[in-house]
């Protein structure tokens, strides 16, 4: 660990995120909860990076919403430079979003095709009265080049943009109000290779100039090592593993991480087709009945009697924190 | 005698905005029991092909312009619908990317796995069940009787794409076409799709028409690869020579915008600008605004696919003329 370790802005307390399951229409009764996001802890330092990965269902959006205060938090804290979201009115809500915000991941659905780019990121200008009326235009300008797109197209719609250049607008609208943290969900999973490209490096230059700190989520590995500081890999609306990108990535320590990282294929024709490969039986468990124990303890190859009763806390472990009562011995 | 012999395959799209080329002038080849994948972003054609092959292009506004298809001695662009429909489920098969949509929800998983075997087999219903019955368990589907009477929406789906897979290949195909099967699942369920359609195609000695995005996926699975851009193949090699020699300009541009080909935080490679617009002129190389390496001819002379060494073409005039 360095030294002078910069300062969390952004903390997460013990969050819990559950969705009630009702049944039944002039009788509603709750029969069941999900638990989308089941105890999580984390911290953003301030200009860093923050990989969150795991496969669909395991509550990697969900997380990102309730940081967002999007969704209600069940319990918990979510911190911001030391302010309590989760306890606060809807006015104070309404001052962290300049603090805070977030990019989606289908430029095609999260912006409104009625809205010109000028409507779109001049919205939050306006509102957050950011400027006086009379230079909105020049910062809309200003934002446009920020992400690579001509200002000139100020007057245009989402639809006579590709999805490469949505996204671009879909991050200039969050970096209007220059925000301290952006959570980006999924960004770049609904671009091509050579836009994906373009996207990482812009979202890279960005936490470089702005000194922003990122919530970067997807489920694709690679992409989420190559823009990384740290990475945090979720199943079933835990953490099971965090620690820097090259450790969790080229070195993965729980039996999760390692099945999910081996299952990316290397596109290498020498490496890929002798290399052995964990391929995980069955899907993830529902997580309305999550097994006791040890979530992945249905899948997992090491599992024992002890992985399937009682709580399995993140533990230091070889640089990183992993959940797994068997690490040292696999 | 190659099992699938594409020559010069001109799908197009005829739309008040203009004739969109989608797939304008490709051909190639596919041997017995081979893998061949097609990669290239969206809009480079790839899905349109594997539609065109099995009559899926909606017509119209949709047209096949030209080229032929030749499926052991028959012509699937040009033949009496009967003979098609001998062939299309039952000796070809296509699956495709999303799996949520392509199974009908109305219908149970039985019924459905069943339908092609009593289309395009004689044989009786308690037989055809027993059958359908062996592929669920073939792809890895627990307690397969009792999931014959389940609908769709009660799969998870990787699932659901197992299922597409097992009415796929229940009329043992000689070729399956896939069209980015993996792409809309997780990387787990993805390495076990994967390894289903490797393990299926060892038993049934079918060939594989493997369309995706994904470089990784082809080079654990495909033979051959075919990069297409612009509706038309740009290289063609096999695999090892494609991922370790390639000579298209774009080509070297997809692999080296690839996270994991480069080192951590590196500033990735990208193509400038963006595909171009298939509904106008293409005058001279479709790449070459995009590319790095091009002169003046490249604008304006046509590139064709030019054999540069044994089972490796590619239209790059630069690297024809040895320049590059």
């Amino acid at each position: 660990m360095p030294a002078a370790m910069p300062e969390p802005i952004l903390e997460l307390k013990d969050i819990k995120t559950h969705f009630p399951i009702h049944r039944g229409f002039l009788f509603r009764k709750q029969v069941g909860t999900v638990k989308a996001v089941d105890g999580v802890s984390l911290s953003l330092r301030r200009g860093e990076v923050l990989g969150l990965v795991g496969e669909s269902g395991c509550g990697k959006s969900t997380l990102a919403r309730t940081i967002m205060q999007l969704v209600p938090t069940t319990g918990g804290a979510v911190l911001l430079e030391g302010k309590n979201l989760t306890q606060g009115s809807s006015a104070s809500v309404q001052d962290i979003r300049r603090d805070l915000q977030m990019v989606f991941q289908d430029p095609y659905a999260s912006l409104n095709p009625r809205m010109t780019v000028f409507a779109t990121l001049s919205e939050p200008l306006l509102v957050h009265k950011v400027c006086p009326p009379g230079e909105v235009v020049a910062r809309v300008g200003q934002l446009m080049e920020l992400v690579g797109l001509a200002p000139r197209f100020m007057e245009k719609y989402p639809h006579e943009f590709s999805g490469g250049q949505r996204q671009r607008i879909a991050i200039a609208r969050a970096l209007a109000l220059q925000p301290k943290v952006i959570v980006a969900d999924e960004p770049v999973s609904a671009l091509d290779v050579s836009i994906q490209a373009q996207i990482l490096n812009l979202l890279a230059d960005l936490v470089r100039k702005m000194g922003l700190s990122l919530v970067f989520i997807a489920h694709d590995l690679s992409v989420v090592k190559h823009i990384s500081d740290r990475v945090a890999v979720m199943y079933l609306g835990k953490i099971v593993e965090l620690g820097s990108a090259t450790d969790v990535i080229d070195h993965p320590q729980h039996p999760y991480t390692r099945a999910l990282v081996s299952a990316i294929p290397v596109p290498d024709p020498d490496v890929e087709r002798v290399r052995q490969r964990i391929v995980l039986a069955g899907d993830p468990p529902s997580p309305i009945n999550p097994p006791f124990g040890c979530a992945f303890h249905t899948r997992c190859a090491f599992a024992q009697e002890q992985c399937k009763t009682g709580m399995i806390p993140l533990k230091s472990f070889l640089n990183r924190e992993v959940a797994c009562v068997r690490m040292g011995e696999i | 005698m190659p099992l699938l012999k594409v020559t010069d395959l001109r799908t197009h799209f005829h739309t008040r905005n203009g004739v969109y080329r989608a797939v304008d002038g490709i051909s190639f080849q596919l041997e017995r029991g081979e893998t061949l994948g097609i990669v290239g972003e969206s809009g480079s054609g790839k899905s349109v092909t594997g539609y065109s092959l099995m009559g899926l292009v909606p017509q119209p506004p949709g047209r096949i312009e030209g080229g032929t298809a030749i499926f052991d001695g028959v012509n699937l662009l040009h033949s009496p619908p009967a003979t098609l429909r001998a062939i299309r489920g039952k000796r070809i098969s296509m699956i495709f990317q999303d799996p949520m949509t392509s199974l009908n929800p109305y219908l149970r998983i039985g019924d459905q796995l069943i339908e092609p075997l009593l289309i395009h087999e004689k044989i009786s219903k308690p037989d055809a069940l027993k059958r359908t019955l062996a592929m669920l368990e073939a792809v890895g589907i627990n307690d397969a009787q009792a999931r014959l009477r389940s609908y769709p929406h009660e799969f998870s789906g990787g699932m659901r794409q197992r299922v597409m897979i097992a009415m796929s290949l229940i009329t043992k195909p000689e070729l399956l076409i896939a069209d980015e099967p993996t792409t809309a699942l997780d990387v787990t369920v993805q390495a076990q799709i994967l390894e289903l359609i490797k393990k299926m195609q060892r038993e049934l000695g079918m060939a594989v028409i493997f369309i995706t995005h994904d470089l990784g996926v082809v080079a654990g699975l495909c033979d051959r690869v075919l990069v297409m851009y612009a509706g038309r193949v740009v290289e063609s090699a096999a695999t090892r020579t494609l991922f370790h020699h390639p000579r298209h300009p774009y080509t070297l541009a997809l692999q080296r915008s690839i996270p994991s080909t480069q080192p951590k935080g590196s500033e990735l490679f990208t193509i400038p600008g963006m595909p171009p617009d298939v509904s106008k002129p293409i005058p001279g190389c479709a790449f070459a605004p995009r590319c790095a390496h091009a002169n003046e001819f490249c604008a304006t002379l046509d590139p064709k696919l030019v054999t540069i060494a044994n089972d490796h073409e590619q239209a790059c005039l630069r690297v024809q003329a040895s320049e590059i």
